[in-house]
């Protein structure tokens, strides 16, 4: 059975099953009951499952994120909304020092099964700290998992992955992706959660990307299609673990690789993927992997983000520099 | 009206008519009443044009103060000459009372700047993070005390005032505040607008007792006022900024207010709270108090508010002509601002940002 729904319809249907599936699962956040979400992502949820399982919580990041360590210490399995990316920070501290510690610190005794969502990115055209994309942080942390979906499909399925985790898993949704509509089969088996998956197949060169940049990057293969050159691309998917082995692969074949990602370039993921592909596929690749990134500079007033986020010109003038090396 | 003590000061109530309350009074002339009035009318006219201009695509986004024209005013005009201001981000009227150019924070919604204001002395950029800044204001308040210039031995005292709203209080960050204000006795004055309303959250979800009970807490004082009676706004902001001025500490105002709008132009209120509260509000509306014990009094009349909506109209025309006039930043200019300091590596990438727009140009 297959439906085409929005991303954010996606997402309710995905967070719905896993209310209806476990009755431990719980879901809490600032404005996501009543109101249904600021992106309407938990829209009816509360008037399904009622005001003890969809919470309105106190205007308050940390106090969101501690309690569901409680909860998840009493059996439940939280899913926890952070209202934008840069929202998350008040909560930064209980993320980093508790839940990514707590497992190993108590000899594996207090599992963390709880989902932090966080709608991340820009590209909609919103006021400063609404456009974020923080997954660096998350992924340098050991103990968290961290993931990001691209499509309607993935995000129906990987928010119930996600929630089934027994580790803490930070889920970052490409909000300029919410009401881009795609498949959702209901019926075939997905993916595990931790695979990165091949979008378009190439022979040229690899693009690896995530989140609201696979998009921009298919558009980009489009282009270059049109001019001849052939690139695949590579959805990464899960952003910690990595999933080395599909990436390796892919990049074996054409040799060549450009990471793109909205978070600004230095110390991103762009940086730890051209690390293991130089360490593993030296003798193999014809030019340095590239990377096209947020510069590094704090996100920029709306009217210029254009100039700041990746886009199709600058990505296949990457493109062009690997493939003229 | 759940949340609203006995204790709440009022001097001027919703039907207009002057009360007397035992602690604070109306120190101002009936001139400065008409200045408030003006300034009420002007703000609500100011909101209305921004809201209209966000819905014609000439702003990313925009949070209306109406309703809370009172609790801004007022309190805005207790503040002098050597006060600090730090606002959250719909402190419009405040603003404009001090005098801040109102394309200043257009900017910041139009996303054409970051709030690089004119002047950011006086008045803070706004902040979006909701409960980032009392603590930025009580730290200031400490350094204006460990310059010597709070006490009563100073020669012009001054004071900080910081603006935040019903759900900020619940931040974390915001306690803190709490606790350091107390803990060094700084002249910090906590304003806060109770509008009754986080988004889609009611106020009984942040705070079981009135909020100005839990001050005493903190270890000092706290009071209710009446936020749509600009006469006690007046009042009672004087008094706390001419504590905090002596040398005698913070004080935490809960003005008793309601957002009659949305919480923001993306926002639609429909989907979490009744148009009959909304009407109850309306009923209590700051500029129509104020019009009708003004009128009564024989202060103003017909002329007079004909004059003002005409004021008010080419005050609105005046807004609308600054939108072509505000130049958006240029990355090259974001690039220089990021460090104090250049940094090498930051340098480069600026370079090659610059080589790449070039060559986009050419092409
Ligand atoms: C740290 C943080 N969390 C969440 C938000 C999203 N948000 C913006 S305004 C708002 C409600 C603020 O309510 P209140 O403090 O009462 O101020 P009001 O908007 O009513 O003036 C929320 C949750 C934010 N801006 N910052």
């Amino acid at each position: 059975m297959t439906e085409t729904l929005t991303m954010a319809k996606a997402l309710n249907r995905g967070l719905r099953r896993a209310l209806q599936a476990d009755p431990k699962v719980l879901l809490a956040g600032e404005d996501i009951g009543k109101l249904g979400g600021v992106f309407r992502v938990t829209e009816n949820l509360q008037a399904e499952f009622g005001e003890n399982r969809v919470i309105d919580s106190p205007l308050a990041e940390s106090g969101i994120v501690g309690t569901a360590i409680g909860l998840c210490m009493r059996g439940y399995r939280p899913v926890v909304e952070m209202q934008f990316d840069g929202f998350v920070f008040p909560a930064f501290s209980q993320i980093v020092t508790q839940v990514a510690k707590l497992h190993m610190r108590t000899g594996g005794q207090t599992p963390m099964p709880m989902v932090i969502r966080i709608p991340y990115g820009g590209g909609i055209g919103a006021i400063e700290h609404h456009s974020e994309s923080p997954e660096a942080y998350f992924a340098h942390t050991p103990g968290l998992k961290v993931v990001t979906c691209a499509n309607s499909n993935d995000a129906y399925w990987m928010m119930q992955q996600a929630i089934q985790s027994d580790d803490p898993v930070v889920f970052l949704e490409p909000k300029r992706r919410y009401q881009t509509k795609s498949t959702v089969n209901f019926s075939a088996r997905p993916e595990p959660m931790h695979q990165a998956s091949i979008t378009r197949y190439g022979t040229d060169a690899t693009l690896l990307c995530y989140g609201p940049m696979v998009k921009t990057c298919l558009d980009a293969a489009t282009v270059a299609a049109e001019e001849g050159m052939s690139l695949e691309v590579v959805d990464l998917r899960t952003l910690s673990p990595v999933d080395w082995v599909t990436i390796m692969s892919s990049v074996r074949r054409t040799k060549r690789a450009v990471v793109v990602h909205e978070a600004p370039l230095t110390l991103g993921l762009g940086a730890e993927i051209a690390a293991r592909l130089h360490q593993d596929l030296f003798y193999v690749m014809e030019s340095p992997v590239l990377r096209v990134a947020g510069y590094d500079m704090p996100y920029p007033p709306s009217r210029v983000e254009e100039e700041y986020l990746p886009s199709v010109d600058r990505i296949l003038d990457a493109v062009d520099q690997s493939l003229n090396y | 009206m759940r949340g609203q003590s006995h204790d709440m000061v009022q001097l001027l109530t919703p039907d207009g008519q002057r009360v007397h309350n035992d602690d604070f009074d109306f120190s101002g002339t009936t001139d400065d009443l008409v200045g408030y009035l003006r300034d009420m009318i002007l703000a609500r006219r100011f909101d209305a044009e921004a809201t209209a201009l966000q819905r014609h695509g000439e702003l990313g986004l925009w949070p209306p103060l109406l309703g809370q024209e009172a609790a801004q005013v007022g309190s805005a005009h207790a503040v002098r000459d050597q006060d600090v201001v730090f606002p959250s981000y719909r402190e419009h009227a405040v603003a404009m009372v001090l005098g801040v150019p109102v394309s200043n924070f257009l900017g910041l919604f139009r996303g054409t700047d970051g709030g690089n204001w004119d002047n950011l002395d006086k008045f803070k950029n706004y902040q979006i993070v909701i409960g980032c800044q009392p603590l930025h204001a009580t730290g200031y308040a400490m350094g204006l005390q460990l310059d010597g210039v709070v006490g009563p031995d100073a020669e012009d005292p001054a004071a900080v005032i910081v603006y935040h709203g019903d759900g900020a209080a619940s931040q974390g960050d915001v306690n803190e505040a709490y606790v350091f204000a107390a803990s060094y006795n700084a002249p910090v004055v906590f304003f806060c607008q109770n509008n009754q309303w986080a988004i889609s959250e009611p106020i009984a979800l942040q705070s079981r007792i009135p909020l100005y009970e839990r001050a005493r807490g903190f270890g000092f004082p706290g009071v209710q006022v009446d936020g749509n009676d600009v006469l006690a706004v007046k009042a009672v902001t004087d008094w706390a900024m001419d504590r905090a001025r002596g040398g005698e500490g913070p004080t935490f105002i809960e003005a008793f207010t309601y957002r009659l709008g949305a919480h923001t132009t993306s926002d639609d209120p429909t989907k979490y709270r009744t148009s009959s509260e909304e009407e109850e509000w309306k009923g209590r509306d700051p500029i129509a108090r104020l019009t009708t014990y003004l009128k009564a009094e024989g202060v103003i009349d017909d002329d007079w508010l004909d004059q003002m909506d005409e004021d008010a109209r080419q005050f609105g025309e005046d807004v609308r002509a600054t939108i072509p006039t505000l130049e958006p930043v240029t990355m090259d200019g974001l690039f220089q601002t990021v460090y104090a300091e250049p940094s090498v590596a930051l340098e480069s990438q600026r370079r090659e940002y610059l080589d790449y727009a070039a060559a986009g140009e050419d092409a």
